[in-house]
């Protein structure tokens, strides 16, 4: 533990230190561009030299270790100069175009301009032109304005892990891009925004639209996935603008999927701003009290074993429990959030999380994926599997889930079998990387929905959990036995048990029900990933925000709130409740889903026992006490799960086709929609300036 | 100053190495310690290059870098950062003039003017028939012959205007002018003769 | 003036093979195992007791480099290299050393090597050099088919290999972590330092960087011993030393002198003089273009050696020295190496990538007048905001031939601005 003085306060710090975390750690702020605490050192900016007593020259206190004894000036005519000459050099180049720069407002370099920056220019010379690149439909770049700092070049290389991007040539004619006019084939490279500490890649899908100050802020949840990511809301007015990744150094660190930031243009169009009632076949916008009163009138003195709900994969927390209470007051056992029909859920909660937590995955020294494509179904945990394979000493194994060209996952893994086969024998032992597996410190399985959510699914979580029992997954405080889920609500649902009652029926029975007419009434709640076609005459609720598959096919449509409309509660996959919270109002008529139901409780008759949402969570907690323990996490308890049994021979395969059309939000967005043209078919976008 | 990549309708849709540059490329490869092959980016590069007519397609970067199984944009990095790779097509005789001051002082810009003259092109152009492509390029380390140029891998020293016309004329001939000093000396030595080593003359 | 006895390249110029049988009669591979079997610690505190000092620029002392590398091994491999990137504008000796003399850079390989426990040499001969590449793989090849390195070393038992690795076009590799950096395949970028190369160097493993001049020099060394070796030349600033002589003199060429060799006599003996006589002289670059440029004046007495030259506020750098009569356009010959700078600046670090190009279009424009005056202040004050200032030292490179201008002939600048200034209609 060296000690060193840092204007003139001594401090002591960890041996690996670099002068310039030293210094943050004594609140001294040293001016950088090129240094970000997530990237390699590149030491390029030299915005950050400081004065070391000793040598000659500054030093680069972003890359200089700490040693025992330094005495560093960060303010002294040495540094001062330094500083302020890089400054010079970078904005003799920099075009004079802040009044039309997206950046402006939340510009570093504008920022650090002003701070060190000369109150003129003495540069007299033409300034630099460089044409613009092409980076993909999410990129807009403007290269003229490029310091060349290399923080997008290492975050493609190192956290996104396709190694694209480069610097092309050399001196001042380098050029920051791909070289060849293709876009970067990342769901990480909208991060590419938020690293870029100038205007040179900003968000094309925002362009023009706002300035920072003008954008009021909410910290929120996302729900494209089931990962949680932690973000920022911004709108003006009550339309939002953008969405960014916020801290959270557990689950998202400081990184954001491209779904999750890219779909928000979704949120306005195709909305379902109104009640709607099917009169004569179609569709009628309809008062809220005459939607009501049509679907009381097909409840009323109805059997509630012939009813049944759905929960979506973006529903909240509070929807789910109240829709959950009053199916269960009417008498309804068919209640399912489990859409993609996985073999899963019951009491004992670890049998259904991802026990070792998604920083847990830093801990592992082995993998074994099982059915699930992690890049497309929840890609920062895919990016957290990057960053420990990235140290060394990693040995992953996957079966099925990958496919075809798309089977790149950014880092090296065994392709061990692609269905139950391979499963069985690691179970059994027979198989080669059962020894890794045994041989393994802190083993871990990821079972993705591409593995239980199939008609064996039960048996194969049973083979799974003997995997994981059989090789030292769970041990201590270790337990490595995960479970991927790919929708936001999945956790939360089956915290609640929004699940089958006694002799009550799952999704599949909910549906083939349905179609055989033993069903005559399904409440969709955001659920649109089942088979419509399959739902035969019964009369069908829809309650969400999208005009989709399940309000195509709704009798009547009770108009919902997205998740940027709503204080609200998400339980992820590792089972970590969050909250989110409301950056605008749902559109129109719409309304807070919650309070649609206890609305429509009164409407029966059967009020729920909550007139507030205050009231409903503290409810919510007395029923799931989990449910109160917000940003918790901790391995769930074990026990039995899964029903031993065969499994058949069929592959397991990743249900995530399209990574950009995941849900009703996305298929809602012309942004994702061009994504999906460019990624899935390789259709280039037109036009590759501007 | 800036170099050009060859526009997209130049560039051929593939690339291999031929048989004998292939097995080249193997030995070349083991230079280098085991999974090291990276190492090995620039001297393929340069193969591909002799074997392409002097000039670099993308399509010969791409095979070089799945030959060395690097990213392709870690290969254009390298093709584009360093001169001597060509991006786009040159003529026969590639003539690298050195302008730098060492070569500037006594000359250079003779050399330039003589080129130009002869040629009837300016720096940075390609003769009509492809025969010659003339840049200007910086010091190539032959300083105390200067001023000189280069001609594909010959240096060509001690010129004047004269003697640098008489090596294009040459070349355009087809026949192979001596390379190093035109001025009557044999290398570094004084050209008025070594002041030192003289009992080192001969074959002794 | 040195006796060509004590001269080192004796086949400097070439009239003799360069191949093994010329290198043996010349003394190379003459019982080089009797060398290894001192030990690598002997051979280290000989080349430290000649007081051997870099010869590819910065003078470091050459037996202490060797001994950062690491005494024990790991097991794993480390490297020799050496830095044939020749590239300093006015530097043109280590070609010399490998067309006409590869054998001695081999030899001097397998010594080095030896003496700081390497596995092998890779030597980086910059791409232009074609002919040279050729010879020293040749003499390379002839090494291993004589047993002379490889398996079994000169039969000492010792393992070691020698490969020769091409450049392609670019300066900046003659610093040595870009050079690293470019042996790895990727762009020639200098590291940030530390760490230092004896820790971490060509694929991460220790590593040294010599010049070939270095290297070559070390097996005569070891034969005539290091009293011979610092008997010549000045304290701390000894041996011979290969100059290039360049520019306007009667007779440009290279030679090998004993260091310390006043730099007027070095010229009027080997180059035939200052082109029109010495009182011609207007200025001369001493080391290579990146050194600081010194008038008549000082030109008249200096010694040619790291410490008369520092004094001077310029250096020894290459030892490459570049002549100036009074017929020379200085502003133009300094604005032409801005140039060279802003073309090899790797672009990686800002005040070089920026700063670089800046200075050179000042330059340009101070070759014609078309400037004020108060540039000149404007553009010293550049180049201190790039010097020292950057990853590697390309950066002061470009900043010194500069501040040596302005230095020493500052007014003639300003009379150029003054007459253009006169010259234009007055204005209204």
């Amino acid at each position: 533990m060296p000690t060193l003085t840092i204007d003139g306060q001594e401090i002591e710090v960890e041996a690996n230190t670099t002068v310039l975390q030293a210094a943050e750690e004594l609140g001294i702020q040293i001016p950088r561009f090129c240094y970000h605490d997530r990237l390699s050192i590149a030491g390029n900016c030299r915005m950050c030299l400081v004065e070391m007593e000793g040598p000659p020259k500054p030093i680069a206190s972003c890359a200089m270790p700490v040693g025992e004894g330094m005495v560093i000036h960060t303010n002294s005519e040495v540094a001062i100069k330094a500083r302020k000459g890089a400054m010079e050099f970078l904005l003799i180049n920099h075009p004079l175009d802040c009044p039309i720069c997206d950046q402006g407002g939340e510009c570093d370099l504008q920022d650090q301009a002003v701070a060190f920056g000369r109150g003129d220019s003495r540069y007299s010379e033409h300034k630099r032109a460089v044409k613009d690149k092409y980076l993909g439909p999410l990129i807009a770049t403007s290269m003229t304005r490029c310091i060349t700092c290399t923080r997008c070049i290492r975050f493609a290389t190192e956290i996104a892990g396709v190694e694209e991007l480069g610097a092309t040539f050399r001196g001042e004619e380098t050029e920051i891009g791909t070289y060849v006019e293709e876009a970067l084939t990342s769901e990480l490279s909208g991060n590419l925004v938020d690293v870029c500490p100038v205007g040179a890649l900003t968000n094309q899908a925002y362009a023009f639209n706002a300035r920072p100050w003008e954008l009021r802020k909410t910290e929120s949840i996302d729900v494209h996935d089931a990962v949680g990511c932690n973000i920022r809301i911004d709108c003006r007015g009550n339309e939002v603008l953008r969405v960014l990744p916020r801290l959270h150094e557990d689950v998202n660190e400081e990184w954001l999927g491209d779904r999750s930031r890219y779909a928000v243009d979704g949120l306005g169009l195709q909305r379902l701003d109104r009640p709607y009632v099917r009169v004569d076949g179609k569709l009628k916008p309809a008062s809220w009290d005459a939607a009501f009163a049509a679907i009381k009138a097909r409840m009323d003195g109805a059997d509630g074993g012939r009813m049944a709900a759905i929960a979506g994969d973006m529903a909240d927390v509070e929807a789910m429990l109240a829709l959950k209470e009053m199916f269960t007051a009417l008498g309804s056992p068919n209640l399912d959030c489990r859409q993609d029909g996985a073999k899963i859920g019951g009491k004992h909660r670890g049998g259904y999380i991802f026990n070792s937590s998604i920083a847990g995955i830093e801990d592992a020294d082995a993998i074994l994926l099982v059915g699930t494509n992690p890049r497309w179904e929840a890609t920062l945990v895919n990016a957290r599997i990057r960053k420990r394979w990235l140290r060394g000493g990693l040995a992953v194994g996957v079966i099925g889930g990958v496919m075809g060209s798309n089977d790149d996952l950014t880092y090296k893994y065994d392709y061990l079998g692609a269905g139950p086969a391979t499963l069985t024998e690691i179970a059994d032992g027979s198989h080669a990387f059962a020894k890794v597996l045994a041989d393994a410190e802190r083993p871990m399985i990821i079972l993705g929905s591409g593995a239980v959510a199939r008609d064996d699914g039960a048996a194969v979580l049973d083979l799974a959990r003997r995997v994981a029992e059989q090789n030292g997954m769970i041990s201590g405080d270790w337990n490595g036995f995960n479970i991927l889920h790919r929708a936001a609500s999945r956790v939360g649902g089956l915290d609640l048990g929004f699940l089958p009652g006694d002799d009550g029926r799952d999704v599949a029975g909910i549906v083939a029900g349905a179609g055989k007419g033993e069903i005559d009434l399904v409440w969709l709640l955001g659920a649109d990933e089942i088979d419509m076609q399959a739902l035969g005459q019964a009369f069908v609720v829809y309650q969400g925000h999208h005009g989709d598959a399940g309000a195509h096919r709704a009798d009547v449509i009770l108009p919902g709130a997205a998740y940027t409309e709503k204080d609200a509660t998400w339980v992820n996959t590792e089972g970590r409740v969050q909250l989110g919270r409301r950056a605008a109002y749902p559109p129109g008529e719409a309304r807070e889903d919650w309070s649609i139901l206890r609305a429509f409780s009164a409407v029966l008759d059967q009020p729920l026992p909550y007139d507030s949402l205050a009231q409903l969570r503290q409810h919510m907690v007395e029923a799931v006490p989990s449910l109160g323990e917000v940003d918790e996490v901790g391995p769930g308890e074990m026990g039995a799960m899964g029903v031993a049994g065969d499994v058949s021979a069929a592959p397991f395969e990743s249900p995530v086709a399209d990574y950009y059309l995941a849900n009703a939000i996305c298929r809602a967005s012309a942004v994702m929609a061009d994504s999906s043209r460019l990624y899935l078919n390789g259709e280039e976008a037109t036009g590759t300036d501007g | 100053m800036k170099r050009v990549p060859a526009p997209d309708d130049q560039q051929p849709d593939s690339f291999a190495f031929t048989a004998e540059n292939a097995a080249k490329a193997e030995q070349i490869i083991a230079k280098y310690p085991p999974r090291r092959q990276a190492s090995a980016v620039m001297p393929l590069l340069d193969l591909a290059q002799r074997q392409h007519k002097n000039w670099l397609p993308r399509a010969a970067m791409n095979t070089v870098a799945e030959m060395l199984d690097m990213p392709r944009i870690r290969v254009y990095e390298v093709a584009t950062f360093y001169t001597m790779y060509n991006l786009a097509p040159v003529g026969e005789h590639f003539v690298q003039i050195c302008t730098t001051t060492p070569c500037w002082l006594r000359g250079s810009d003779d050399v330039v003017s003589a080129c130009k003259n002869k040629l009837g092109i300016d720096l940075g152009e390609t003769t009509a028939d492809g025969k010659f492509t003339v840049i200007e390029v910086e010091c190539l380390g032959a300083c105390v012959n200067a001023p000189m140029m280069q001609v594909n891998d010959d240096y060509f020293e001690d010129l004047t205007a004269d003697s640098t016309a008489a090596v294009l004329d040459a070349l355009a001939r087809g026949d192979k002018p001596k390379v190093g000093p035109q001025g009557g000396r044999h290398t570094t030595e004084p050209s008025g003769g070594p002041t030192t080593l003289t009992d080192f003359m001969g074959d002794g | 003036m040195l006796r060509d006895e004590d001269r080192i390249f004796t086949n400097l110029y070439g009239f003799q093979d360069w191949g093994l049988d010329g290198a043996r009669k010349r003394g190379d591979w003459d019982n080089t195992k009797a060398i290894l079997d001192k030990g690598p610690d002997a051979i280290v505190d000989e080349i430290k007791a000649s007081g051997l000092r870099g010869r590819g620029g910065a003078g470091f002392p050459t037996g202490l480099k060797w001994s950062f590398m690491p005494k024990e091994s790991d097991g794993k491999p480390t490297y020799l290299v050496v830095n044939a990137d020749e590239g300093e504008p006015g530097t043109c000796k280590d070609r010399e050393l490998m067309r006409h003399d590869p054998h001695k850079l081999v030899e001097g390989c397998l010594i080095a090597g030896f003496a700081m426990r390497a596995s092998a040499a890779y030597i980086y001969i910059r791409g232009e050099f074609f002919i040279e590449a050729n010879n020293l793989e040749a003499a390379v090849q002839q090494a291993y088919d004589a047993g002379l390195i490889g398996p079994d070393a000169c039969g000492s038992g010792y393992s070691f290999d020698v490969f020769v690795h091409r450049g392609a076009g670019a300066y900046i590799c003659g610093e040595e972590t870009a050079l690293i950096e470019s042996l790895e395949g990727k762009k020639g970028q200098p590291r940030l330092k530390p760490p230092f190369p004896a820790g971490v160097g060509v694929w991460g493993r220790p590593t040294t960087v010599n010049n070939v001049e270095s290297i070559a020099v070390s097996p005569t060394i070891m034969r005539r011993g290091a009293n011979w070796f610092s008997g010549l030349g000045r304290e701390n600033n000894t041996g011979t030393k290969v100059f290039c002589i360049s520019g306007h003199v009667e007779q440009p060429c290279n030679v090998e002198e004993e260091m310390s060799i006043p730099l007027r006599e070095l010229i009027e003996k080997h180059a035939g003089g200052v082109r029109g006589g010495w009182d011609n002289l207007l200025a001369i670059i001493p080391g290579g273009s990146s050194v600081r440029m010194l008038p008549k004046s000082i030109c008249d007495t200096v010694l040619m050696d790291f410490d008369s030259l520092a004094a001077e506020k310029s250096g020894l750098g290459t030892a490459a020295v570049i002549v100036m009569d009074k017929s020379t356009d200085l502003v133009r010959a300094i604005a032409r190496l801005s140039k060279f700078y802003a073309h090899e600046s790797c672009g990686q670090c800002t005040p070089c990538r920026e700063g670089t190009g800046w200075m050179w279009r000042i330059m340009e424009r101070l070759v014609t007048g078309e400037a004020d005056v108060a540039e000149i202040d404007m553009l010293l004050e550049v180049s201190t905001q790039i010097e020292g200032h950057t990853i590697c030292a390309l950066g002061d490179a470009a900043a010194w031939p500069i501040q040596g201008l302005m230095r020493h002939f500052r007014p003639m600048v300003e009379e150029r601005i003054m007459d253009r200034k006169n010259k234009q209609p007055a204005a209204a």
